[in-house]
């Protein structure tokens, strides 16, 4: 029996940064906000049976035959008041500098549906749409990524994984800092595929989701990666080639196991000469805050699993007071007890809600962190990797001149000929080994301010609502104890 | 295993001690018959031995002094209250539980782990958790001194128990007690009673109740028991998940300081105050964890042990009530027989003069035993939803702070 669960995330966003050629103005590209809505599975199930016999669903899905769910899915987009008003704006034609709307979010509603697929393979589908951009002056069109303002597409797992490899290919090696996709799961996903309607299958296609949405958030944050090709079609289009190379235990998958660990050796044979204090700085400094943010987040996920032991001790001692009241012969007294046992049974529950925020909140946000540092790392990798093939064509270069010195003593005119041929040759491959170095270490440079400004705000905002969380919980618990004391009272 | 050994002994922790002995939460005030006032000022605790106090305040002339104090280990206690329970004039009041044997497993446990994982932390990071797991041995020595203190103002406040001889002896006598007290045998002995008294719930259950206070009494008693002790139970892993909750807001209050020592950014300040919001929060969530655990898990734990005491008090009285009707048989026998009758009349008068005393007092003592608990049961749910919304409010008002800090940087 195939699951079907389909939810419509939710996300506010805001706006980006112009490019640069339209200095000093701020362009709100797109926002995208996702509503997150439930859908009963019942329903889906309904869907199945009309759909189960065609060959060919809808251009929504992908061309699997033996896709069985049918389109179930729901869209709801609400589109912002604000922006017809800023459509209104007469256009000019000078570069009119438009008061850039305020820093506040400016939210649009987009929907994103999940569906489960049943299917061989630890994928399952994503229903995303992406709400219009939101256009300020005349700069609209042209600086129009998306032909639609409101759309819906479908995606895999297996695809945002896709694009991540896509991305991380493209931008990495010269030392753009890629958010790294979340991870698979062989085992969580298994026992959603059989189908198991538990708490814990639940958890995991919610955290799955979750992880997912954040993924995207950040991928599309970057100013160079929302512009980037593959990210627009994977927003956009309607099908997506299946990226195969993704699975974990395909010939693609183990190539990029070796080559991460050649990576890992290369890394330590490389001695750099660094003329740059600041790149020797940062390096220590990710270093540190790596370990830091490792230890943080184990402290956090211990404390997510002791709260959630503190919820299921006290939901057990609810029951156990509710027994003791119901034991007791002093009728006042036994009126306490179960309304004690009432009293703890509700508090269960905040426990279970306070779990839930501490790890989708604080430990995800510090998980997600763990993993982009290592992405941060790695482009200081890269570099050393472009110095090093710089220095090694230099030094080819070198024994290129040596040996056609001695060559001009010898009378090889073709060897000579071809000797300086080849000098001509590596001197552009010296150039251009310093001019991609170059650009390497400014690209770096402008990457790592752009990460450390992000983190921090990142930080800042999701700690502040974790703490508005623990608030939330607190006051509620004054609650219930304020309306069990007097019932402590009336025992007489 | 010996790694850190907190030294009670020459610090002034004994006038902390003092200070919390003044709490009587478990047990309503007792001491309120100034002719015989007991309390326990101070105890040692070398190694795992605790040595009591026995400090006695009287007016009464049965004693030698009116002001004086005594050294007192705990297996004196268990001696006095295994020779109240074995007294036969005894048998129709409920003895109070004997206090139970100090236990500082789990803190020395937990000091035993943090000591092998002191490489993996800060300094600090360390320092904080020592003081936790001291403040824990602290908090069960006070537990273990209260427990103490209460099973001898039950004492002295009982009509009959107080003027117990054993009683005054133990808290007179200014020798060691350990050659007064059990030897071997008579432990054994004591052992042997409370297997019997197993087989006796049994014969309970067996025999027919005339009374129907008894019977109810009997229902309630024993399915009450049984469920109490799940109670205690439940609350105790309750409180426990509180407090390793508190730990974990320790560790997680020293990283945010390594962050913040790291940072060179405004960001540091942000980090500080987190960090300081943490260790203030992680000591809020500790004292809800002791309250509750004194409030609630003490109160219902004490309970239990005095709901034992009172079925103790109707096994001994469904043992004279089965010892009554054996004599009324033996009676018919030797009328039958002819012989003994005189012997065999007067043994059963005995035994119906016993009943008759045991079911008299056993009522009563077990009216004013629903009363007491009642009466506690009140106060400590009070107290404990009372400081539930205290330390909710601190803490609101603690988060509520730091977001205000936050927001405004």
């Amino acid at each position: 029996m195939s699951l079907c669960t389909e939810l419509v995330l939710d996300i506010t966003y805001h706006q980006v940064k112009a490019p640069l050629f339209l200095v000093a103005q701020d362009l709100t590209l797109f926002c995208i906000c996702v509503n997150v809505q439930s859908q009963p599975a019942s329903l889906a199930a309904e869907d199945i049976s009309t759909n189960s016999n065609g060959p060919k669903q809808d251009s929504l899905f992908d061309d699997d035959p033996e896709d069985l769910f049918a389109e179930a899915t729901e869209e709801v987009s609400l589109d912002s008041p604000e922006r017809d008003v800023l459509l209104s704006d007469g256009p000019s034609p000078a570069i009119t500098p438009i008061t850039p709307p305020t820093s506040v979010i400016t939210p649009r509603i987009v929907s994103c549906v999940f569906i489960e697929e049943e299917e061989g393979g630890d994928s399952f589908d994503i229903h995303i749409s992406v709400s219009d951009p939101e256009k300020v002056g005349e700069y609209m069109t042209s600086m129009s990524l998306f032909k639609r303002s409101e759309f819906a597409v479908k995606r895999r797992f297996s695809d945002f994984l896709g694009l991540h490899s896509k991305l991380a290919s493209k931008y990495l090696h010269i030392g753009y800092i890629v958010p790294p996709a979340p991870e698979k799961s062989i085992v969580g996903m298994t026992k959603v595929k059989v189908g198991k309607e538990d708490q814990s299958s639940n958890e995991f296609v919610e955290k799955r989701r979750s992880a997912l949405e954040r993924y995207l958030m950040r991928t599309v944050k970057h100013p160079i990666l929302l512009k980037d090709p593959d990210v627009l079609q994977f927003l956009e289009s309607s099908e997506l080639p299946r990226a195969v190379s993704t699975q974990a235990l395909s010939s693609a998958g183990l190539l990029r196991m070796v080559n991460k660990a050649a990576d890992a050796v290369n890394k330590m044979t490389i001695k750099m000469n660094e003329s740059d204090a600041w790149f020797e700085e940062k390096q220590q400094h990710f270093e540190n805050l790596d370990v830091q943010l490792r230890k943080l987040h184990t402290s956090v996920e211990s404390l997510v699993c002791h709260r959630k032991e503190l919820s299921v001790n006290t939901a057990q001692f609810a029951k156990s007071a509710a027994m003791l009241g119901n034991s007791e012969d002093h009728t006042a007294l036994s009126r306490a007890l179960s309304q004690l046992a009432e009293v703890e049974e509700k508090i269960d529950q905040l426990h279970q809600d306070q779990a839930n925020a501490d790890f989708y909140l604080f430990s995800e946000l510090l998980g997600d962190y763990v993993r982009l540092l290592t992405a941060v790392k790695g482009v200081f990798d890269h570099r050393m990797k472009t110095w090093q093939k710089w220095q090694d064509s230099q030094m080819l270069l070198q024994k290129k001149r040596e040996a056609e010195a001695k060559l001009q003593f010898t009378n090889k005119p073709d060897k000579l000929q071809q000797a300086k041929d080849e000098i001509k040759e590596l001197e552009g491959k010296v150039q251009q080994g310093e001019r991609d170095f170059e650009q390497i270490s400014k690209t770096i440079r402008k990457e790592v301010s752009r990460f450390e400004k992000e983190r921090v705000k990142d930080f800042k905002t999701i700690i502040i609502k974790y703490l508005e969380s623990l608030v939330q919980t607190q006051q509620q618990l004054i609650k219930y104890w304020e309306a069990f004391l007097p019932e402590a009272k009336a025992i007489s | 295993m010996s790694i850190i050994k907190p030294s009670f002994k020459n610090t002034g922790f004994n006038k902390l001690c003092l200070s919390y002995c003044q709490l009587r939460s478990v047990s309503v005030d007792l001491n309120h018959d100034a002719s015989l006032l007991i309390d326990i000022p101070d105890a040692l605790c070398e190694r795992d031995k605790v040595k009591f106090t026995v400090h006695t305040k009287t007016t009464l002339s049965s004693f030698q002094k009116p002001d004086f104090s005594v050294p007192r280990q705990h297996e004196d206690f268990i001696w006095l209250h295994d020779t109240l329970v074995e007294t036969e004039d005894y048998a129709g009041l409920i003895i109070p539980p004997a206090p139970p044997k100090p236990d500082f497993d789990s803190p020395r446990e937990k000091m035993h782990k943090l000591g092998e994982g002191e490489a993996t932390m800060t300094k600090e990071e360390y320092t904080k958790m020592k003081q936790e797991l001291e403040a824990e041995y602290l908090a069960v020595f006070k537990k273990t001194v209260q427990v103490h203190e209460i099973f001898l103002q039950r004492l002295s406040s009982h009509p009959v128990l107080s003027k117990d001889r054993n009683f005054q002896i133990f808290l007179e006598y200014d020798q060691d007690l350990s050659v007064r007290r059990k030897n071997a045998k008579e432990m054994f002995g004591g052992f042997f009673k409370n297997m019997v008294k197993s087989a006796d719930e049994v014969l309970i259950s067996g025999v027919k109740e005339v009374d129907d206070f008894f019977e109810q009494e009997k229902t309630f008693l024993l399915d009450y028991y049984s469920k109490i002790k799940d109670s205690t139970a439940k609350a105790e892993k309750m409180t426990r998940a509180h407090k390793n909750i508190a730990d974990d807001y320790i560790h997680i209050s020293a990283t945010l300081n390594s962050l913040a020592a790291d940072d060179m950014t405004a960001n540091k300040k942000n980090l500080e105050k987190l960090s300081d919001l943490f260790e203030k929060f992680r000591k809020v969530e500790g004292r809800v964890a002791s309250d509750q655990d004194l409030k609630l898990t003490e109160l219902l734990r004490y309970y239990m042990r005095d709901i034992q005491a009172a079925k103790d008090l109707l096994y001994r009285r469904a043992r004279a009530l089965a010892d009554y009707e054996n004599s009324n048989k033996a009676l018919d026998k030797a009328r039958l027989k002819s012989k003994d009758i005189p012997q065999a009349e007067e043994h059963q008068r005995q035994c119906l003069q016993k009943f008759d005393k045991l079911s008299e007092s056993g009522k009563k003592e077990l009216t004013s035993f629903k009363g007491r608990r009642v009466v506690a049961f009140r106060k400590n749910f009070i107290e404990m939803a009372e400081l539930e919304i205290k330390h909710a409010k601190n803490s609101v008002t603690l988060l509520q702070g730091c977001i205000e800090l936050l927001k405004s940087n």
